[in-house]
């Protein structure tokens, strides 16, 4: 057994170790459940290096065939390790605040945790529905039961949206498994490369646009995105931060992994309408976000539309446009996880998200306020952080194919900053009210240790991107070729090759 | 050639099955007067016995296939897969059934003798090979579930759903008798291989149309007992009178022996009307999917949330045996045994929390179970999750099997449409998650009890099997596949 199927089975187990655990010692899951993230989380930094010697292949079902076929490339390696390295940050920003039902609050975190990690790795089609839909019943759970007031409005929801996505998805996928008779996704590949298996156009749409409306749902690009303010909102910090950080990416690893190089033609007929859903999506989110009084909202509407970001670059069929929109997968994750745990540090103290109800932070909690500051900048797009290099590639991507797409896009790095340093200006500075000075007070070392590992990454990412682009690159210029496949359109050529390290 | 009229050893063993449920049913009958009032609710464990020996037959005779008595029946694996389906159905209910009786104060040998003898006829339909053998096999399975239905004389509620069942029943069986005679005077048989050669000999001088509609009107009786629509209307009004144990069994065993034999009927009898049979399925899967998840969304009764939702999953299984194909009967069969397990798991709780006269039978009473009763409350929950078709429980892989049958016959419009309707069916089992899971717990949670140990089991049993289902289908499904050609 390798190390991947070690990451799967962890957590896993986990799950049931705490649902075992006596009800007298339910405070010590806490403890067990960090124990447990934490060394998945250090064994999952050994995948780097050999990605793709992890690869499991073995039979699940036999008639039909069903594998349980795992493996990862630069493409999940990075979206598996930002799982990992979150799950014990929950695990620590839930300490205090979730008082009850406590052993099943983190056994339902690290069930979530088996499900992200499978979703990552699953290479057979089948397998990689079964983790999507696995990953629906822990989350359901944490906003439900733990969640704000309309929580069981916001759950149902969410629920609701991806399932009724997600059944198309699968019967695209049964339709593939009649046409190659197999749900592997390589050898579905393998048989598309080698024209044993050709899809004609009248098959290719509705087949990537069952996909892709899946996909796009959990993305979610607009207009699929009304569940997410609702479900940000209600869940509690760590259902938001796991939700916006790595549940979202899993719309976007889809459309990279199995729409592009499945459908490639289908996806380039339709890559000019969903770049416009996509800038739609970019600008609607951030002025929806403007004027938001509710802080969590604010924060789920620039998700609307940094996602968009991601879309737009993938759906530019370029190599800078693909691995900006990867690595901006990474850096929402960081950047916006990091801003929906210092939401959630704010609302542990005052018990209110209302911006109003803040004023002055800085001048009682100076170092949540400098972190908040950062984590802004980084979100805004500010050179030398994370998100800038994101948005430089994919920006320059949409340049490329078509000047209209980038001037539109650009706006929405402007509309950020807007939104984002207001919300600062308003809840940060200015006169501290009596109410903020009483119950606003610094972050302590738990909150401090939390958040560290993600402002280091803010810099580390943003200044040397060499430490994740090349293996990325790599994926993408895989996917890039295999989705050139079957496709009768001449491919654009990329002005300027870029290559990235050696 | 001379026949002999007298049945082999190896004829008696096809029938041991049944042989024992009837004896060990009639004993019960004659134990409970023997016994006295006070000694009658130790009498489940003789019912489980004959069950579990009754399987045992089951397997005995599934090692030397082949047809009984002067080919009236046919004990195939095909024939097998769907004895062991009602025998589980009906120990599972046995098992929430004593404590259910003490409960209610009706403990007798009776309600046990009426459960075995509905468990005979169902496992006569799953081997009849012969119209006037289902027609007995389908009758002495309802008569005993009427008078099963109506078991507490003293309810009003279930005596309405007695009569209720019983007339429509006798007058859903009397189209179906219509139709046997139909096809007695068009072939002049009643085996159903000899139905087939006859209908696809082009010299019988059988007349497509009286063929069609013949078997339109069997469909009809068939039709009901599975409840689909349009005949489906009897279902929520019987399930929810009903006592629960038996609603449990009677949304299990009944209906899948009633697929059974629908579906031997019309593979191996019926193949000369293939298309025209197909289109008239498809509708009624359609409407019978649509009907149970859309009606089922404004219920606020438990048993009928439950009794819809049971029609619905009728309308999946009428999908796979549109796919008239043999992956489409796998499909079915292995879907009818997910569905067992699942839905009298989920039936369980409903007896083991409504307590004495059913009284808590409403969702909202269900409020806070899972702080009070983790364990019942997760074990609802799975069973929950497998109805709304969640991986890796035995309710996914089964729907995952029927509308992979349907792709594979090009039934995609169908498959997208049944897909989208089990998308809506999600919201109203999540609605009960969400009152278990979400709500404070109210008054209605001051005066429970830990479940009986029957029920214990019961639950537990179907936990098991609906995740081993789910994670390790093969085991069922490969059994399922390779009986599935038997009926062809």
């Amino acid at each position: 057994m390798n190390l991947l199927s070690i990451l799967l089975i962890v957590p896993a187990a986990g799950f049931l170790a705490l649902l075992l655990l006596p009800r007298a010692r339910e405070k010590d899951a806490r403890l067990l459940a960090l124990i447990i993230s934490t060394a998945v989380f250090l064994a999952s930094l050994g995948l780097i290096g050999a990605p793709s010697s992890f690869e499991t292949n073995v039979e699940w079902i036999s008639s039909p065939a069903i594998r349980y076929h795992v493996s990862i490339d630069g493409l999940s390696l990075w979206l598996i390790i930002l799982s990992t390295l979150l799950v014990p940050i929950c695990v620590l920003i839930s300490w205090n605040y979730i008082g009850k039902r406590i052993k099943e609050f983190y056994a339902f975190l690290l069930l979530l945790e088996f499900g992200l990690i499978g979703v990552f790795a699953a290479m057979d089609l089948f397998l990689f529905y079964v983790f999507w839909e696995v990953t629906l019943v822990p989350m359901y759970f944490l906003i439900g039961i733990w969640g704000h007031e309309r929580r069981i409005y916001a759950t149902v929801k969410f629920f609701l949206y991806t399932m009724a996505g997600s059944v198309l998805m699968l019967v695209a996928i049964l339709y593939l498994y009649s046409r190659a008779g197999t749900f592997d996704y390589s050898v579905i590949l393998t048989l598309l490369g080698n024209g044993r298996l050709t899809l004609t156009a009248a098959e290719q749409l509705p087949l990537f646009l069952a996909f892709f409306v899946a996909f796009a749902i959990k993305v979610p690009l607009w207009p699929l995105h009304t569940w997410l303010p609702d479900a940000h909102v209600e869940a509690p910090s760590a259902g938001s931060v796991m939700l916006a950080s790595v549940m979202l990416k899993m719309g976007t690893y889809g459309i990279v992994r199995f729409c592009l190089p499945m459908f490639g033609n289908a996806a380039r007929e339709c890559a000019p309408y969903i770049a416009v859903l996509a800038i739609l999506g970019i600008i609607i989110g951030a002025l929806v976000a403007m004027v938001q009084p509710n802080m969590k909202k604010l924060v789920a509407y620039s998700s609307v539309s940094h996602l968009g970001f991601v879309v737009l670059g993938i759906f530019s069929f370029t190599q800078q446009g693909m691995d900006g929109a990867v690595y901006q997968m990474l850096n929402h994750g960081v950047s916006t996880g990091a801003l929906f745990m210092l939401v959630g540090y704010l609302y542990e103290r005052q018990h209110s998200l209302e911006i109003k109800s803040y004023g002055g932070v800085a001048t009682v909690a100076p170092n949540l306020a400098i972190i908040f500051l950062i984590t802004s900048l980084a979100s805004i797009g500010l050179p030398l952080l994370n998100n800038f290099v994101g948005e430089y590639l994919i920006l320059q991507a949409a340049a490329m194919v078509d000047v209209r797409w980038a001037v539109f896009a650009a706006i929405g790095v402007i509309l950020s900053a807007c939104y984002m340093l207001w919300l600062y200006q308003r809840a940060f500075l200015g006169e501290t009210p009596e109410e903020v000075r009483s119950h606003v007070h610094d972050l302590n070392f738990r909150e401090m240790a939390a958040i560290a590992p993600l402002v280091i990454l803010m810099v580390w990412m943003g200044v040397a991107s060499q430490s994740f682009l090349p293996t990325i690159s790599a994926a993408n210029a895989e996917i890039l070729q295999k989705s050139t496949i079957n496709v009768e359109y001449e491919v654009k050529r990329i002005p300027a090759e870029t290559h990235y390290g050696d | 050639m001379e026949t002999s009229f007298l049945p082999t050893a190896a004829e008696y063993l096809r029938l041991l099955p049944e042989t024992i449920l009837i004896v060990s049913g009639t004993i019960l009958m004659i134990l409970e007067g023997l016994a006295g009032p006070r000694n009658r609710k130790n009498l489940s464990p003789l019912a489980i016995a004959a069950i579990l020996a009754a399987m045992a037959a089951t397997v005995a005779a599934a090692g030397n296939p082949g047809p009984a008595f002067n080919n009236m029946i046919l004990a195939d694996g095909f024939g097998a897969f769907f004895r062991m389906v009602v025998l589980s159905a009906g120990l599972l209910a046995v098992l929430c059934s004593s404590s259910y009786l003490t409960r209610e104060k009706a403990d007798s040998g009776e309600y046990y003798a009426l459960l075995l003898y509905s468990m005979t006829g169902q496992c006569l339909l799953s081997t009849a090979n012969e119209l006037i053998m289902v027609f007995i096999g389908l009758e002495i399975s309802s008569i005993a579930t009427y008078i099963l239905a109506g078991y507490l004389r003293d309810d009003a509620r279930n005596n309405e759903s007695a009569l209720k069942y019983f007339l429509l029943g006798s007058f859903a069986t009397a189209f179906l008798l219509y139709g046997v005679a139909w096809i007695y005077g068009i072939t002049g048989s009643t085996n159903l291989e000899e139905i087939r050669r006859t209908l696809l000999n082009p010299e019988s001088g059988a007349s497509p149309l009286l063929t069609g509609v013949a078997a339109a009107l069997m469909f009809i009786g068939f039709a009901f007992k599975i409840s689909a629509v349009p005949f489906q209307v009897w279902a929520p009004d019987v399930y929810q009178g009903a006592p629960a144990p038996v609603s449990a069994f009677m949304s299990a065993g009944p209906k899948a022996a009633a697929f059974a034999v629908m579906l031997r009927v019309y593979l191996t009898a019926f193949p000369s009307i293939g298309d025209g049979w197909q289109t008239m399925i498809w509708l009624t899967a359609l409407g019978t999917m649509i009907v149970g998840n859309f009606a089922a969304l404004t219920q606020s009764n438990l048993k009928r949330i439950l009794a819809y939702s049971s029609i619905a999953h009728a309308g999946y299984v009428l999908v796979a045996v549109t796919a008239y194909s043999d992956t489409g009967t796998a499909a079915a069969m292995f879907y009818l045994a997910a569905y067992a397990f699942m839905n009298i798991g989920a039936f369980a709780v409903v007896s083991h929390f409504s307590r004495t006269g059913e009284k808590y039978v409403e969702l909202n009473d269900l409020a806070g179970l899972a702080q009070k009763q983790p364990t019942t409350a997760a074990l609802f929950s799975l069973f929950l999750f497998s109805l709304i078709g969640v991986p890796l429980t035995g309710g996914f892989f089964g729907k995952f099997y029927i509308f992979k049958a349907a792709i594979d016959s090009g039934l995609i419009g169908l498959t997208v449409l049944g897909l989208l309707s089990s998308a809506v069916a999600a919201f109203y089992y999540l609605r009960i998650i969400v009152v278990m899971y979400f709500h404070e717990p109210g008054d209605t949670m001051d005066t429970i009890t830990s479940p009986a140990p029957g029920i214990q089991i019961a639950l537990w049993t179907s936990a098991l099997a609906t995740l081993l289902l789910g994670v390790f289908p093969s085991f069922v499904l490969d059994y399922a596949t390779t009986s599935a050609v038997l009926v062809r």
